[in-house]
């Protein structure tokens, strides 16, 4: 399999872990008044009050689908954002400067989005 | 990304706004990618604002202070519709390219079909799908709060 063969398919496989956990991530954060699940926002009012942000901290589940997702969501978007660029003819030189920082951005956002995940499991389990 | 074998892309960005001859399909591939830019940008300074959390209570309260009010809360309902097209259409894309829902492969006879004739049902539906939860994001977002 060729090199744009397997990151394709990775594409498709980090689209379908997107589609699980985002869903997931949607349902409890933005349809929460229709589904009204109280065990993830047990303090009531919005979920991002400080109080339900801690009580869902506190879970191990969360922080553990928080990496996986934004490992899959990073890579997701950001080879579908490079597959378009290309679409447009770089030269090779540009395409290299391109992915590298893509590269390096995509790092630099997994580090700092693992990094927040565990830090505020942490918090959450000290409060 | 496959090779463009020496056909460079000519039309460009332009390219995106016209359907040609392919129809309902070649806008839905449009607005995958505008809400798939839309999404990426999204992200990755959700990742940044949310890392807040992990400082302090206040860190926390300052930064959902900035980005709340009307503005934000219809931003808010545009990324959770874009979400819902984009999941939508993306498991029409995996089933096409997968071979789901074409029809099966037949002689090249006068009058032709093609496989649009078969797979146009996957795309109403995906339609209809991410409509639906567009109206009950819209209930939820803009609507019960």
């Amino acid at each position: 399999m060729m090199r744009d063969q397997k990151l394709w398919t990775w594409h498709v496989v980090a689209g379908i872990v997107i589609l699980f956990l985002l869903g997931l991530h949607m349902t409890i954060m933005h349809l929460d008044a229709l589904t009204s699940i109280k065990t993830l926002n047990p303090a009531g009012g919005e979920p991002i009050d400080w109080e339900n942000v801690v009580a869902r901290g506190r879970m191990l589940v969360f922080p553990v689908t928080y990496v996986l997702l934004l490992g899959a969501a990073l890579f997701h978007g950001l080879y579908g954002l490079r597959n378009i660029l290309f679409e447009l003819d770089p030269g090779p030189g540009l395409k290299k400067a391109l992915s590298a920082l893509l590269v390096v951005a995509g790092l630099g956002l997994f580090i700092l989005g693992t990094w927040s995940a565990l830090a505020s499991f942490t918090l959450a389990r000290s409060l | 990304m496959p090779k463009t074998q020496g056909f460079p892309n000519r039309l460009g960005v332009r390219g995106w706004v016209g359907g040609g001859r392919w129809g309902i399909e070649r806008y839905l591939y449009t607005l995958h990618r505008i809400t798939g830019l839309g999404l990426v940008v999204y992200f990755l300074l959700h990742i940044i604002v949310t890392s807040s959390r992990a400082f302090s209570e206040e860190a926390w309260g300052w930064a959902m202070g900035a980005v709340s009010g009307g503005f934000f809360r219809l931003g808010e309902y545009l990324v959770f519709a874009a979400f819902a097209f984009h999941a939508v259409n993306g498991i029409r894309l995996i089933l096409v390219e997968l071979g789901f829902g074409v029809g099966r492969p037949i002689e090249p006879v006068y009058p032709y079909r093609t496989s649009v004739d078969h797979q146009r049902w996957l795309a109403v539906g995906a339609l209809a799908i991410a409509g639906v939860l567009a109206v009950l994001g819209a209930l939820d977002i803009l609507m019960m709060r």
